[in-house]
């Protein structure tokens, strides 16, 4: 007991020391790495993510193989994706793409999904009353869906929050960077302080796509999910 | 007018859905198709909005084959109403409504102005206009439904089963509005089910279908329940289709009279015990208050001391159909059916000979009447065989 306690007071003198709030290794810089390969690299999974999933969804061809692969891509291990690359091409783009490799299928699948359960009778209603297949999609499909389609990105975007501290093990930042030297070093102050600040972003991330769907879903669907 | 022109649908797996149909929807009838599941009718319904592209034949409306026209634009004149409503739940009543003004472009106040003055059209509260469909109740749902296939004011709709989905109260309910509703509108209406009570009470005229995609009728519902095609007919439309025609006959035909009918203060030595004994009671302005039984009035009384029992359901004489004067005959303490005016006055009382007096006579003057325009689907069927005989 008072071994976590002296842990979590040492963690927090690391946090609130003014050396770790300045400079390269100082955590806003940190922060900005970290926050930036990750917004990148949801940004790609997102654009890849979306466009196959509602590609499948709506045509309705090609939704088993596309869950399986998504599904297999799950199981390749993030950090051996990473050393693997590293090897072929040392730069940033490497980290990037096991994030993308990442977060792809959570968004993928769900997305498929949110628009292969679209009730068929709104779609043959849509469809009846006139409205082309982009009307469909994104008229019917798109709204329909938003609640399982948001879901994969927040499940996408707090893993890839999470797993971005592989950035540093080839040296390119991050948050990482205090887990790794800390484990290197023996410094569980910093291990913790490392890891208390990714948790915090990952808490911040959940938090803003609880907001966005409050914004972007009707309440016409999260009042039928209520019920 | 909406025409089918040797319609056929073969599915690539051989199936055939629609076999060489040609029949014609008259502009601002209700025309019902009816059939079996698998039968072909709403195969042939969704040829009319190229939902379905047919393998051979044409389909037009008002002369126009419809291939000519892009499909979406094709179906944004048509209203289409499905079985379980298909509304969008992410969009509010008004604006499930307001989906085709959308797609044509109209501005939004327009739109929702429009939507509306259709939800009070239908029978919806003003109040249930920013509400979502998972708010409203089956029936609501399925109002919302009409209403968003009348939104741009299409002259001809289809309608898939439409109240299939309901209890039989709200879909009674649906479909006496629906038809006052078509009183007022006069669309094309195109309308498949398979509740042959429900193409009989809404049709104009009736197209029966059987498995294998072939018409074998098409005909007023009269006409179906009279001489039905072929045997398949006689058997979809069920046994009891003599009771059926009964609907098509004027309560009117009856012939009613004033026998055991008196004024509630009528003295007891006044009554004059009729031949089966009970009285009807009515007041000043002969509304009428209840049977009194053989022998109830006690002496010196007058007929109003008597216990009178419930007059139960009585059917308006210039309305109601024969079929409606048999179930008050049948549901009466008396036997006697109670025909009242549109104000509820009694009319006159007619018994279940009177009634089945007038059902004969009615039947043996519609036999002879020729099917206007009726034509069999295909050669083999026989225009009119014996089985009219039975009804």
């Amino acid at each position: 007991m008072n071994d976590l306690w002296n842990q979590i007071t040492l963690s927090w003198e690391w946090l609130t020391a003014s050396a770790q709030w300045h400079g390269e290794e100082g955590i806003p810089h940190r922060l900005l790495q970290h926050v930036i390969y990750s917004g990148i690299s949801l940004l790609c999974a997102a654009v890849i993510g979306l466009a196959l999933g509602l590609l499948v969804g709506h045509t309705g061809r090609g939704g088993f193989l596309a869950v399986s692969v998504a599904n297999i891509a799950r199981a390749v291990p993030t950090f051996g994706l990473v050393l693997i690359i590293v090897l072929i091409d040392y730069s940033i783009t490497p980290v990037l793409v096991a994030l993308v490799a990442l977060a792809v299928p959570p968004i993928l699948v769900n997305t498929f999904e949110g628009v292969r359960a679209v009730d068929p009778d709104a779609k043959d209603a849509a469809r009846g009353m006139g409205m082309t297949g982009w009307g469909v999609l994104w008229r019917a499909e798109v709204p329909m869906a938003l609640p399982l389609i948001l879901l994969g990105l927040r499940t996408s975007a707090v893993q890839v929050v999470a797993t971005a501290t592989i950035a540093a093990y080839p040296g390119f930042g991050g948050l990482g960077r205090y887990i790794i030297d800390g484990l290197a070093r023996n410094d569980y102050q910093l291990v913790v302080g490392g890891t208390v600040l990714v948790v915090l972003l990952a808490i911040i991330v959940q938090t803003a796509f609880a907001g966005l769907r409050r914004l972007l879903v009707s309440p016409g669907l999260l009042g039928s999910a209520r019920s | 007018m909406i025409t089918f022109e040797g319609v056929s649908k073969t599915y690539p797996d051989g199936t055939v859905a629609l076999d060489d149909v040609s029949l014609e929807c008259r502009t601002g009838e209700i025309t019902v198709f009816v059939g079996t599941s698998g039968g072909g009718k709403t195969t042939a319904l969704r040829t009319i909005n190229r939902m379905v592209e047919p393998t051979g034949g044409r389909v037009l409306i008002d002369g126009a084959d419809v291939r000519d026209s892009r499909p979406a634009e094709l179906r944004r004149g048509i209203g289409y109403v499905i079985q379980h409503a298909g509304l969008f739940p992410h969009r509010t009543i008004e604006d499930n409504i307001a989906t085709v003004p959308y797609l044509l472009r109209w501005n939004k106040k327009k739109a929702r102005d429009t939507a509306r003055e259709l939800m009070e059209r239908v029978g919806l509260d003003a109040s249930m206009a920013k509400r979502y469909p998972f708010q409203l109740s089956g029936g609501q749902q399925q109002r919302v439904g009409v209403a968003r296939a009348l939104a741009a004011d299409p002259p001809v709709m289809l309608m898939d089963e439409p109240f299939s989905a309901v209890d039989p109260v709200v879909r009674a309910e649906l479909q006496d509005e629906f038809l006052r509703l078509q009183a007022e509108l006069h669309k094309t209406i195109v309308f498949v089910t398979h509740d042959i009570d429900e193409a009989i009470k809404l049709g104009d005229r009736v197209a029966v279908f059987k498995t294998g995609g072939k018409l074998v009728q098409f005909d007023t519902p009269e006409n179906v329940l009279a001489r039905p095609a072929d045997d398949f007919v006689a058997e979809f439309i069920g046994y009891d289709r003599g009771i059926r025609r009964l609907w098509f006959i004027p309560a009117s035909e009856a012939p009613l009279s004033d026998r055991g009918v008196l004024p509630a203060d009528t003295p007891a030595d006044r009554i004059r015990a009729d031949d089966d004994g009970w009285t009807l009671a009515v007041d000043g302005s002969r509304r009428p208050l209840g049977w009194a039984a053989p022998g109830a009035v006690p002496s010196g009384g007058t007929l109003a001391d008597a216990p009178l029992k419930p007059v139960g359901p009585t059917f308006t004489v210039a309305r109601d159909s024969i079929r409606a004067a048999l179930n008050a005959a049948i549901l009466s303490p008396s036997g006697r059916a109670v025909g009242v005016d549109d104000d509820g006055r009694l009319v006159g009382v007619a018994d279940q000979h009177d009634l089945s007096a007038a059902i004969t006579r009615a039947g043996a003057d519609a036999e002879p009447a020729p099917a206007v325009d009726a034509k069999p689907a295909s050669d083999d069927v026989e225009p009119a065989p014996k089985g009219g005989a039975a009804g």
